[in-house]
């Protein structure tokens, strides 16, 4: 008995070398891991997406044949969303929702070293197929049936994704856990700070789509190596059947990967505005019935499939309605930039660029919204611009305003402001350039998904690869940046930010190891 | 001195343990293993895993425990493990979720629509492909078999699980399995009363029967499967009947075991090492709601599979 008891008490500095990381239980290290993990996987991903864009670079083929491109698609999209969007946020919950919520740590600190390590194992899996006959899975990251149930090497990938999930679902238990049960005293709920909210309502959704996520992967399997029907017509089963069940999961997934961008977009608007977010409970409002809506819109991703008129109708309509809350927190983020006192430091600059890419983004979501236009847009590249809109400038970019917004807290050091802006503007034209021509060649008809394209495509394709290869590179200048910070720089006041308001800017910078050991006491001047 | 170190303002903030990466190095070798073994390529791997996971879960459990019985869990702890133990048994609720959304995609729209009738161009897909198949649930014949006749490779089953192929009501044992399934959750509530009212006996008595009739299930399964497999020809791959009733059971039945071993482990707890008062008893709470979850998901199962 003393064994367990001997050991927790009087151990308050972070331990040395390596075991500190690989048996941690502190939930800024944790966090820690999350976002180099996820950096890892952005670079990885980011270089296939390199190779994409070269051999798209001029029609006919150069560098790649057909399967290795479907190949490097695919595990583009995977990577990018499993290992890149999803962690960079859950590590940002792990540093931030503690210290914001008043809370000593994650309430399940075990758990949330588990639901980390999972996710190398994952990605070995699911990375070893490219060192096997058949190769890595090329069915794109949908993997819609039958082509994936007829690809080799997809029971790899099945149980690489069953793993990701079971460290999403607990990674969100535990944020869930945390939020419900952890806050300091006099935090009630419409006090929470935005981002607390974005997350709970987050690990929600995860909660709740990731199992029908993990239960579309076992039918995939049974399917292709036990001989089950659910997807084979002869049998009696369908492949449609398929794309139900999946964007069932996939399109909460979607909203996963952009409510903590709203969250993280409502805080440094207002700080760098200098005034208190404008209407703070109808972003929270308008997060939880984007939220609810995601579960009712699913089959607008597959408008083409073959439906009844009803069932294209009522997903056209439910789908326009999450534009009613996305335009509420579109319209509070501009009154709260109106009349503020702004500064344009990074985070601000990336918060901007965030509010008008991703309205961009969800415009052309709207039209892709539209039934009859989508018969024209379906598996077009704009169909890839539109979600490289809403990701890449949308969740991307909030993840990268975040870090600058909170690195000085993390490290103690201010980053370089001057290369942070660079990166920013060599990001902001380089994505631009990427994904802008895409609508243009998606509305004349270039389908995704293959290795060559028609030659009027040519000029578009070439400006939209060089685009890539900028936005490529800068991120190098963005991982200087941040490693710069770790170990050097102006030291950081413990408010950073003149207009910062919570509680995770009353603690010193860095942040201790161990915060709020006891909960803070909140009164009613306390801003959190 | 386990009092020592409780204070109820203090949250209990486990030291550095090794337990978790060693799971996920463990997981790691079951899902490459089992992935492998699925594609053929031997099952060494996947066996080194499972047990590699199975005992870090154990002693994690373990660990766990012995925290608890050192005072170190403050309510607040005790509420952490109370959501928790709620949301896991949502995440598995939607689990079962996808799995009867199948279900039902597949009567109410696949099947008509083999059939013959269509969304937009009514008939093509039964007109055009399977000229010959009759929409009917459960389907006896695929639609492979209805236009291939014995040269199919999936055929339906000769007999289906619906009462209907039985000549007696007493032998059809999805009745019998709902019997005792209803039963052992109306024990295991008798055993939760006889704990808060501090009668260890009579708590280990029912907690002791619950334990026995989920085996009795579990065997009854394993017979029901017997018989299908042996004399009604219905098996994993008898079409999408086959199919749905195999994933969903087969399911069902594993989380059965869980349960079943779940409660044991708490009879163990209690009968053996004394565990639980009349106040603190979550580990039992906690296996009674995942007996309630498993008991829920096994009358639609009932209904939807067996009846309707």
């Amino acid at each position: 008995m003393s064994a367990v008891v001997e050991h927790h008490d009087h151990d308050h500095g972070p331990k040395k070398g390596l075991t500190r990381w690989l048996f941690t239980t502190n939930h800024k290290d944790i966090g820690t891991l999350y976002l180099w993990f996820s950096f890892l996987m952005f670079l990885t991903g980011g270089a296939m997406a390199m190779g994409i864009r070269a051999e798209l670079f001029e029609p006919g083929l150069q560098l790649l044949d057909p399967i290795k491109y479907n190949q490097l698609v695919t595990m583009h999209g995977l990577i990018m969303i499993f290992g890149g969007v999803m962690p960079a946020f859950v590590g940002l919950a792990n540093w931030l929702i503690p210290m914001q919520i008043g809370a000593p740590d994650m309430a399940l600190p075990r758990m949330n070293n588990l639901s980390f390590w999972l996710l190398p194992s994952a990605f070995t899996i699911l990375l070893s197929t490219a060192f096997m006959e058949g190769g890595m899975p090329g069915f794109g990251w949908t993997f819609y049936a039958p082509l994936s149930t007829n690809y080799p090497n997809i029971a790899y990938f099945v149980f690489a994704i069953h793993i990701m999930g079971i460290s999403s679902i607990m990674g969100s238990i535990n944020v869930i856990v945390t939020i419900m049960n952890m806050r300091a005293p006099g935090i009630t709920l419409m006090k929470m700070p935005l981002f607390v909210w974005s997350w709970l309502i987050t690990a929600y959704l995860l909660i709740a789509v990731m199992p029908v996520l993990a239960g579309a992967v076992t039918m995939l399997l049974m399917d292709a190596y036990f001989g089950t029907s659910f997807f084979d017509a002869a049998g009696g089963g369908d492949p449609v059947l398929f794309q139900h069940i999946f964007w069932f999961f996939g399109h909460p997934e979607v909203y996963i990967m952009i409510l903590p961008a709203f969250g993280i977009t409502s805080h440094i608007i207002s700080t760098f505005s200098r005034k208190p977010l404008f209407g703070h409970a109808s972003m929270v409002y308008a997060m939880v019935s984007i939220a609810v809506l995601s579960f009712v819109v699913w089959a607008h991703h597959m408008f083409t499939v073959g439906m009844p008129l009803v069932a294209e109708l009522f997903f056209m309509w439910a789908t326009m309605l999450i534009a009613i809350p996305t335009g509420v927190k579109v319209f509070n983020w501009v009154a709260t930039i109106f009349k503020g006192s702004i500064t344009y430091e990074t985070p601000m600059l990336f918060a901007i660029a965030f509010v008008v890419l991703f309205t961009i983004g969800g415009f052309s979501g709207l039209m892709l919204a539209i039934t009859p236009a989508d018969f024209q847009y379906h598996d077009t590249y704009f169909v890839v611009a539109h979600f490289h809109y809403v990701l890449v400038p949308g969740a991307v970019f909030s993840i990268m305003a975040a870090v600058y917004y909170w690195l000085p807290k993390w490290t103690g050091n201010m980053y370089d402001e001057t290369m942070g802006k660079l990166h920013f503007w060599l990001s902001f034209i380089g994505v631009n350039v990427t994904f802008f021509p895409q609508h243009f060649v998606g509305l004349a008809g270039m389908p995704r998904r293959y290795a060559d394209y028609a030659l009027q495509f040519a000029e578009w394709n070439a400006i939209s690869s060089i685009g890539a290869f900028l936005f490529g590179a800068s991120q190098l200048l963005f991982l200087y940046i941040v490693v710069k910070s770790v170990f050097a720089g102006k030291k950081a006041t413990a408010q950073v930010w003149d207009g910062a308001r919570g509680l995770e800017w009353t603690v010193a910078s860095p942040a201790p190891y161990h915060t709020f050991e006891i909960p803070p006491k909140i009164t009613k001047s306390t801003k959190v | 001195m386990a009092t020592e170190s409780k204070s109820p303002e203090k949250y209990y903030i486990p030291d550095q343990s090794r337990v978790p990466i060693i799971f996920a190095v463990a997981a790691l070798f079951a899902g490459f293993g089992a992935a492998s073994a699925v594609q053929g390529n031997g099952t060494t791997i996947l066996y080194m895993g499972l047990v590699a996971v199975i005992a870090t879960m154990a002693y994690w459990w373990y660990l766990v425990t012995k925290e608890s019985q050192a005072g170190l869990d403050t309510p607040q702890l005790n509420n952490s493990y109370v959501y928790g133990m709620a949301w896991f048994i949502f995440s598995e609720v939607m689990f079962f979720f996808a799995f009867f959304g199948a279900l039902f995609y597949i009567r109410t729209i696949a099947i008509p629509w083999l059939g013959g009738e269509g969304p937009t161009a009514k008939g093509l897909a039964g007109e055009l492909l399977w000229p010959e198949f009759e929409a009917t649930w459960p389907p006896m014949i695929t639609p492979e078999e209805s236009l291939l006749g014995e040269n199919a490779i999936t055929k339906g089953p000769d007999e289906s699980m619906y009462l209907k192929s039985f000549s007696s009501v007493l032998t059809w044992l999805p009745l019998w399995n709902t019997i005792v399934l209803l039963s052992s959750s109306g024990t295991v509530h008798f055993a939760h009363v006889a704990l808060k009212q501090n009668n260890r006996k009579r708590f280990n008595f029912w907690l002791a029967i619950t334990v026995f009739l989920a085996f009795v299930f579990v065997i009854l399964q394993a017979l029901e499967y017997y018989e299908a497999y042996a004399h009604l020809g219905l098996t994993l791959n008898s079409g999408v009947y086959g199919t749905t009733f195999f994933m969903l059971t087969g399911f069902h039945g594993m989380h059965v075991l869980i349960g079943g071993i779940f409660l044991l482990t708490q009879l163990v707890r209690s009968s053996g090492f004394k565990h639980f008062s009349e106040k603190e008893h979550f580990g039992f709470e906690a296996a009674s709601w995942y007996w309630h979850f498993v008991d829920v998901v096994w009358v639609c199962l009932f209904l939807f599979v067996y009846i309707l």
